[in-house]
């Protein structure tokens, strides 16, 4: 007679991953891994790929697995590499390296389901921390594919002998039920301004910009990309393209190669009499800098904004997340004619030693013209007749960058223009400092904004003409009057480098892209760009006037239960 | 037919690190102020959620209903067989039935309109009436973030009958001191000779003499000699409770009863059974031998 068989079936944590699992998480793994092993060293990226193929084969073949200590040589050498990479552990990205590594030893040592569940998870960390790469569309919809590859694998570990469509659905399902959950809280879970703890130091290294520095080539690395700075949207008219000068970051500080901002000083807004007022909102892409963005001259600030004594506008903290500011300028208003002494001083200051053909250029005209303003007009002269070559690929220069750029090489970017033009004047006398930041940009048609991308990134000049006050001079538009006019793609020569999407004759590509930014604008504003103040505005609107966390929790917690309960 | 009400739910350990994860989650969101950090962080919540109603659900209204399960002898599994219907439009895979006196479980799956069988093997040691008593649903279905668990009690009962003792029938002698055989079954046929015992021969032409010398408690077959007859002759055969030496115990008693059952039936002999206060009349046949077997298993039981 038999003994009674209890018919214990393994539990799930017991059981030995199998493919229909393993399969799902690998799955996941593979798309969180992928933008990660765009920015990660070669060797990590194939150690990571051959012990997820490690674990793969062992799922084939059990005896394959290594045993433990196989594993903590692995760990010991793959720190030892991201140490030598980065001669750091902790970090953005040493850390996001660690991560990527341990996806693959952790996948290595899962022996049962229960260990997948720790996979699943890791896989999670590795989706969100894309984000603070890119929060783009096709990075979201990538990240949602993954967890939902990853939710399939949980489901068939609780339900290993269902068909995989079948937990794929499940899987699915649930993801699907939980988007209206998942949005009431995304809108009413009480949002705290981060950060709660002081961030690495490289936290938002890789956030293209204009840099507080400017020496030959800074700026034209920064117009090989198509990435956009900011966005603008001109509720009324909108400005002539001419006018279309955005300030930034103004140099003074020159030390024979690098013009440098030096220490600004704080200003007080004078806001300008005459001119025709310009009011428009600007989206502002995060560049890790203090700097906002405005058309000359500033006739009202933000509330977040300082002004400085050289006409710059600056938040408090660096823009480390999309911010929205409205302002208003003043187009084609008179300059301020006063300017103290000091900083008069400061805008003729040179280094010695340098450039001595630029500087004995400039001294002639000097010679020849007692005034401030006939030294400009011949300088502006001398700018329209040479008809220096204008290029993107600038050729490298040596000591005497301003002479080299002048009198031998005679091709630049505009940072070469304006570096050379602000040199000029300050060897002949006149005050004068290089401004950055951006010129033109172009409207999309379909939602009529304006998008200023870093391919618009420009350098100029400012003079100080007594009497008048700082005069912009674009040294660059004096010879390239097509830069101007036309944006950087007429200007520069046939078969110079230009982002794709600028070169001529891709029409359907450029309809393409105006929707697509279009689309991507929204998303910035709603999704994105989602933070503590739009959620005061959506409470007040929904009669939820002074809201504080507790009304938050309490009607969180209510709605949420309505969804259980139905 | 029974349907439950109520389902207990609590995270299991899996959800406990689940929530974990999320509040990591959600931290370095608010640290990076990450937007999309946030929706990842919520969409996942709202799968925690989802999950919670659907695991609930996966036992909510599951009517169970027992089916009647057949006999056992004591020292086998009483198969008890649960019927599990779905009236929902939704499958509700992995739902461990589990048997919580003995922690027999098993695991099945009901489809949308559909039922399933949950057969649970419980150990039947004692003769008699074996209650199902308590039975629990469990799941963790969808996801394993939670346990939902629900209690059944159906109305269900298996009959036990006494474990059967391989051991050797009375002697003849012995039966018809206590009137075991009848007159007219005994001496009409010719003793021809012996052959080794097998199991379908009556226990009455055992040559019980040449193995009274093994006086072993287990007899074995192969040692016993069944005498052979010329003639197949019908015999009538009383099993008495009254036979056994009292030395032996009740149980030891009614074990013997029950083997000695089996064999008459193998043997296809006309046979009866005398309890104290009770007999069953002479017969053959399934049926009578269930109705034997199952006044041993309930004699003397409350």
């Amino acid at each position: 007679m038999s003994k009674a068989k209890p018919s214990l079936s393994a539990p799930p944590a017991q059981r030995p991953i199998a493919w229909r699992e393993f399969a799902f998480l690998l799955a996941g793994l593979l798309i969180v891994a992928g933008p990660h092993a765009l920015r990660a060293p070669w060797w990590l990226v194939a150690l990571t790929l051959f012990l997820y193929a490690w674990r793969s084969a062992g799922v084939w073949n059990r005896s394959l697995l290594p045993p433990a200590w196989v594993l903590v040589v692995v760990v010991v050498l793959g720190m030892a590499g991201i140490w030598l990479q980065y001669r750091a552990i902790f970090g953005r990205t040493p850390g996001m390296m660690l991560l990527l590594l341990f996806s693959g030893l952790k996948l290595l040592e899962s022996r049962h389901q229960r260990d997948l569940a720790a996979v699943v998870f890791l896989t999670w960390f590795l989706a969100i921390t894309n984000f603070l790469y890119t929060q783009s569309i096709p990075t979201a919809l990538g990240m949602c594919t993954a967890v939902a590859a990853s939710v399939a694998a949980l489901v068939t570990c609780a339900a290993p002998r269902r068909a995989p469509r079948a937990n794929l659905r499940t899987a699915s399902l649930l993801l699907g039920q939980a988007v209206p959950a998942a949005l009431v809280l995304f809108l009413l879970f009480p949002r705290v301004q981060g950060p709660l703890w002081g961030l690495p130091q490289d936290a938002y290294a890789g956030i293209s910009g204009l840099a507080d520095s400017m020496s030959p080539g800074s700026l034209s690395q920064l117009t090989l990309s198509d990435a956009v700075a900011f966005r603008v949207d001109f509720p009324g008219d909108t400005p002539p393209r001419r006018a279309l000068y955005w300030r930034g970051p103004v140099m003074w500080d020159f030390d024979g190669r690098t013009w440098r901002q030096g220490n600004p000083a704080m200003g007080e807004l004078d806001p300008p009499a005459s001119g025709t007022r310009i009011e428009y909102s600007v989206l502002l892409e995060p560049h890790n800098r203090n700097w906002l963005f405005a058309l000359e001259v500033p006739a009202s600030l933000p509330p977040q904004a300082r002004y400085l004594a050289d006409g710059q506008i600056v938040n408090l903290t660096p823009v480390r997340a999309r911010l929205r500011y409205d302002i208003a300028s003043a187009i084609d208003a008179e300059p301020d004619p006063d300017e103290s002494r000091q900083t008069l001083e400061r805008a003729r200051r040179l280094p010695p030693g340098f450039n001595p053909r630029a500087r004995a250029l400039a001294e002639s005209w000097r010679g020849a013209a007692p005034r401030d303003a006939d030294v400009l007009v011949r300088a502006i002269e001398h700018f329209r007749r040479e008809r220096l070559r204008y290029t993107t690929e600038p050729p490298i220069l040596g000591r005497d960058s301003v002479d080299e750029f002048l009198f031998e090489t005679r091709e630049g970017f505009c940072e070469h223009y304006a570096s050379a033009f602000v040199f000029l004047m300050r060897s002949a006398g006149v005050p004068a400092r290089v401004v950055t930041g951006y010129q033109g940009g172009d409207m999309n048609p379909v939602d009529r904004r304006f998008t200023v991308r870093q391919s618009d990134a420009h350098a100029w000049s400012e003079v100080f003409i007594g009497g008048r006050g700082w005069v912009r001079v674009d040294p660059t538009a004096l010879s390239v009057p097509l830069r101007l006019d036309a944006g950087l793609e007429r200007a520069v020569a046939e078969g110079g480098a230009l982002p794709l999407l600028m070169r001529p004759g891709l029409q359907w590509l450029r309809t393409l892209r105006y929707n697509w930014e279009a689309l991507a604008h929204q998303w910035n504003l709603l999704v994105l760009g989602y933070n503590p103040d739009r959620q005061r505005e959506l409470l007040s609107m929904l009669g939820m006037r002074d809201a504080d966390w507790l009304d938050l929790a309490s009607t969180l917690l209510v709605v949420l239960g309505a969804f259980v309960a139905v | 037919m029974l349907g439950h009400r109520r389902v207990y739910i609590v995270p299991s350990r899996l959800g406990l690190f689940f929530g974990a994860t999320l509040a990591i989650l959600l931290v370095g969101s608010i640290n990076y102020a990450l937007s999309l950090g946030f929706a990842l962080t919520f969409l996942l919540a709202g799968m925690g959620l989802a999950a919670m109603v659907q695991t609930t659900r996966n036992l909510a209204r599951l009517t169970v209903r027992a089916v009647r399960s057949e006999p056992v002898f004591a020292g086998d599994a009483a198969h008890f067989r649960l019927g599990m219907m779905n009236a929902g439009d939704f499958d509700r895979p992995e739902i461990l039935v589990r048997h919580l006196a003995s922690n027999v479980q098993q695991t099945i799956d009901v489809a949308a309109g559909d039922s399933a069988e949950a057969v649970l093997a419980v150990p039947a040691p004692r003769r008699g009436w074996l209650a199902l008593g308590r039975v629990m649903l469990e799941t963790r279905f969808p996801v394993g973030l939670f346990r939902a668990w629900s209690y059944v009690e159906p109305e269900c009962r298996c009959l036990v009958y006494p474990r059967p003792e391989a051991s050797p029938l009375p002697p003849l002698a012995q039966s018809a001191r206590a009137g075991g055989a009848r007159a007219h079954a005994q001496g009409s046929d010719d003793f021809s000779g012996l052959r080794t015992y097998q199991p379908a021969d009556s226990p009455r032409h055992v040559a019980w003499k040449s193995v009274a010398r093994n006086d072993t408690q287990h007899a074995r077959s192969d040692a016993m000699l069944t005498k052979q007859f010329a003639g197949d002759a019908v015999a009538e055969l009383w099993l008495d409770l009254g036979d056994l030496p009292p030395a032996l115990g009740l149980e030891r008693r009614l074990s013997r009863l029950a083997g000695w059952v089996l064999a008459a039936e193998r043997a296809g002999a006309l046979y009866g059974l005398r309890l104290p206060g009770t007999g069953i009349e002479p017969g053959r046949g399934a049926a009578h031998g269930a109705a034997c077997l199952e006044a041993l298993a309930l004699h003397r039981t409350a």
